[in-house]
């Protein structure tokens, strides 16, 4: 809104309309909006970032078996790749681990969210805070590298429940942001309100808070699930033989050539992101006037 | 009032402490009161007074540092709020946002294990009570402030509580609807016999409302009456200042009989007030005297009038507020009702006489 606008009084609403309008009109050069050149730019932009990601698409459809020279359009290498067993094994693996990573992480983080938010202050209760988020920040390489001392360390097998401890550590703060963020927003007195009127503290819980948390967690987990999905560098210093994850998969591949089926896989778990991203978008995008 | 002996709430030498050692914060400094059943009482005071928090001591979202509650001669004070048979109206509505109204106002009995033909009649029956039937089917945020506090009201009566908490519930809605509901509210709790704690900063709806209503201010219960006595016979200068506009005058008692003090003021001016106990001859007390008590007359029609001149005079609409500066220094507020004929209404600078009648002056306890 222009200066004009702003500084009229609200008694004279209709006229501080009819005022920023015409105002509007003469400082039009100061618009963001009308800077020559924007969509040209916007343009290149979003070319440059997704362009990649078309080409992989297509040529995963490539009939060549070299991937980077087209020929013609051919389903055959979506086969070929979904009856690969090495291929079957990791996605399983895959699946595996993110599931149970997400449960997990999603099962913590409503924990440490309840508390955080409805326990009252403690003592370190903003140190907790910080702490369940640091390793958003934290550079996973030293994660990892931690991670993987550790496990050498109390001397546990490289397998699956390693790829699953280590992804649940760095996926509950990605479940944790959402279901605060939602705690936050809900005021206690309807706690309370469900108290007042006969419900014990735990059916409290079950009929008030938890379905009103239900989109934060259901968001947290989808997050969990995605981010555990396309963990590479964690999950290539802690996985056993015979617990080789899709991206692990894709990257031993790559070191023999990019194939067409690397096209393949790489296009699926796309697909699958597309998938969680846009339904915790749906889930969120109401966030505004459901509470409240 | 109803009163047929029973006592809903007692509540002996209560005390409350937020936090401990130098940060502790004393909400309530000592509370002790009776409440009636089917009474309509309201606890009234400014923000802070621990008004609410008395309240909150009752639904059991607080404990008590010391002293006892009971309830119809039973301690609640181990009671959980959800095992205590009462029910809250909470300020800003709290209705559960997921849930339908059906579904609100039946939650409390649900919780109960109540089975589903008879939660389906309590509801009916409580939206039925506030007028709300027609809404069964929305969803809180379908509807305006107005009809979510009715909800709430279903809500909080659908179980029949014992006794009804009220936590100004009145206080988000518009001045027209504000007055609508205070009808309401004193009507339901006359249909439905259950005894309703009233919590406000309004003395107007206090005033209107209750049956008994309790002062209370810094932690402390100033006084407890009838509407009628608090305004009235207000105990103490904080009473008479809260509710209601009051002049208060100092004085010297000169003479006392029969329970009746004569009293002299610095400007010579002299009332006689029913003494209070611990005052006697000689001492300095603190007279209330209500502005709409007096009247003013432009000559002294022979009476014992006391002559003043105006120094402001506010047009009220039904009535006229006045600011009169008596010969002898002493200022009075004086309100008078506005006459058929309003360009008759003094005016500020004109000469009046005072007259204030037997039994004006209100002697304070300090």
């Amino acid at each position: 809104m222009t200066d004009a606008a702003r500084t009229t009084p609200d008694i004279a609403l209709p006229d501080a309309k009819v005022a920023g309008k015409a105002s509007g009109q003469k400082r039009k050069g100061f618009e963001v909006g009308s800077f020559p050149g924007l969509k040209t730019w916007t343009w290149v932009f979003f070319i440059y970032l997704y362009a990649p990601i078309v080409v992989l698409v297509v040529y995963s459809f490539n009939a060549n078996n070299r991937a980077q020279k087209w020929t013609g359009f051919s389903t055959s290498w979506y086969a070929k790749a979904f009856s690969n067993d090495d291929i079957q094994s990791a996605t399983i693996n895959t699946l595996i681990v993110a599931s149970a990573a997400t449960v997990l992480a999603t099962a913590m983080a409503l924990l440490a969210a309840l508390a955080l938010a409805r326990g009252g202050r403690f003592k370190g209760s903003t140190a907790s805070l910080g702490l369940i988020s640091l390793p958003l920040i934290v550079p996973e390489i030293a994660t990892a590298v931690a991670t993987l001392s550790f496990f050498v360390v109390i001397g546990i097998q490289f397998g699956l429940l390693t790829l699953i401890i280590a992804h649940t550590v760095f996926c509950i703060p990605f479940a944790f942001l959402p279901i605060r963020a939602r705690l936050e927003g809900m005021d206690d007195t309807l706690e309370q309100a469900a108290m007042d009127l006969y419900a014990s503290r735990w059916k409290a819980f079950r009929y008030v808070t938890f379905p009103l948390l239900l989109p934060g967690i259901v968001a947290g987990a989808m997050l969990s699930f995605i981010i555990s999905v396309d963990d590479f560098i964690i999950s290539l210093m802690v996985a056993g033989a015979g617990s080789t994850t899709l991206p692990l998969y894709i990257y031993g591949m790559i070191r023999v050539g990019i194939s067409p089926e690397v096209n393949v896989i790489s296009t699926v778990m796309l697909l699958i992101s597309l998938v969680f991203i846009t339904a915790y978008w749906l889930l969120t995008r109401g966030d505004d006037h459901t509470v409240h | 009032m109803v009163e047929d002996g029973r006592t809903a709430i007692d509540i002996r030498n209560v005390r409350k402490v937020y936090g401990s050692g130098g940060g502790a914060v004393t909400a309530i400094e000592r509370a002790s009161l009776d409440i009636a059943d089917n009474e309509f009482f309201t606890l009234l005071g400014p923000s802070g007074c621990g008004k609410t928090t008395l309240l909150r001591l009752i639904a059991g979202f607080e404990a008590t540092t010391e002293g006892e509650i009971f309830l119809y001669g039973d301690e609640i004070e181990d009671l959980p709020p959800f095992k205590r048979p009462v029910n809250t109206v909470f300020q800003h509505y709290s209705l559960f946002p997921h849930m339908t109204v059906a579904e609100n106002v039946g939650f409390g009995l649900k919780m109960l294990g109540r089975p589903k033909a008879e939660i389906g009649e309590a509801v009916e029956r409580s939206l039925s009570l506030v007028k709300m039937s027609d809404f069964a089917r929305r969803k809180p945020s379908q509807m305006s402030g107005g009809q979510q506090q009715r909800v709430a009201l279903a809500r909080a009566l659908a179980p029949n509580p014992k006794v009804l908490l009220l936590d100004e519930p009145l206080s988000a809605l518009d001045l027209k609807l504000r007055q609508a509901m205070r009808n309401e509210l004193k009507t339901l709790q006359r249909e439905t016999g259950i005894t309703f704690v009233f919590v406000t900063h309004d003395q107007e709806e206090a005033l209107t409302m209750s049956d008994r209503i309790a002062v209370m201010s810094n932690g402390l219960i100033q006084q407890i009456g009838s509407p009628l006595d608090i305004y009235e016979r207000p105990l103490n200068r904080f009473v008479a200042d809260f509710i209601g506009d009051t002049n208060f005058v100092e004085a010297d008692i000169a003479s006392v009989e029969g329970g009746v003090a004569t009293c002299q003021s610095a400007g010579g001016l002299e009332m006689r007030a029913a003494v209070v106990d611990g005052h006697g001859v000689g001492d300095r007390v603190t007279l209330a005297l209500r502005p709409e008590k007096m009247s003013l007359a432009a000559s002294a029609n022979g009476g014992a009038a006391t002559p003043g001149r105006i120094e402001s005079a506010d047009y009220l609409g039904t009535s006229t507020s006045y600011k009169v500066m008596l010969d002898g220094g002493v200022t009075l507020a004086v309100r008078e009702q506005n006459p058929v004929d309003a360009s008759t209404v003094l005016a500020a600078g004109d000469a009046v006489h005072v007259s204030i009648p037997v039994g004006t002056a209100r002697m304070l306890v300090d």
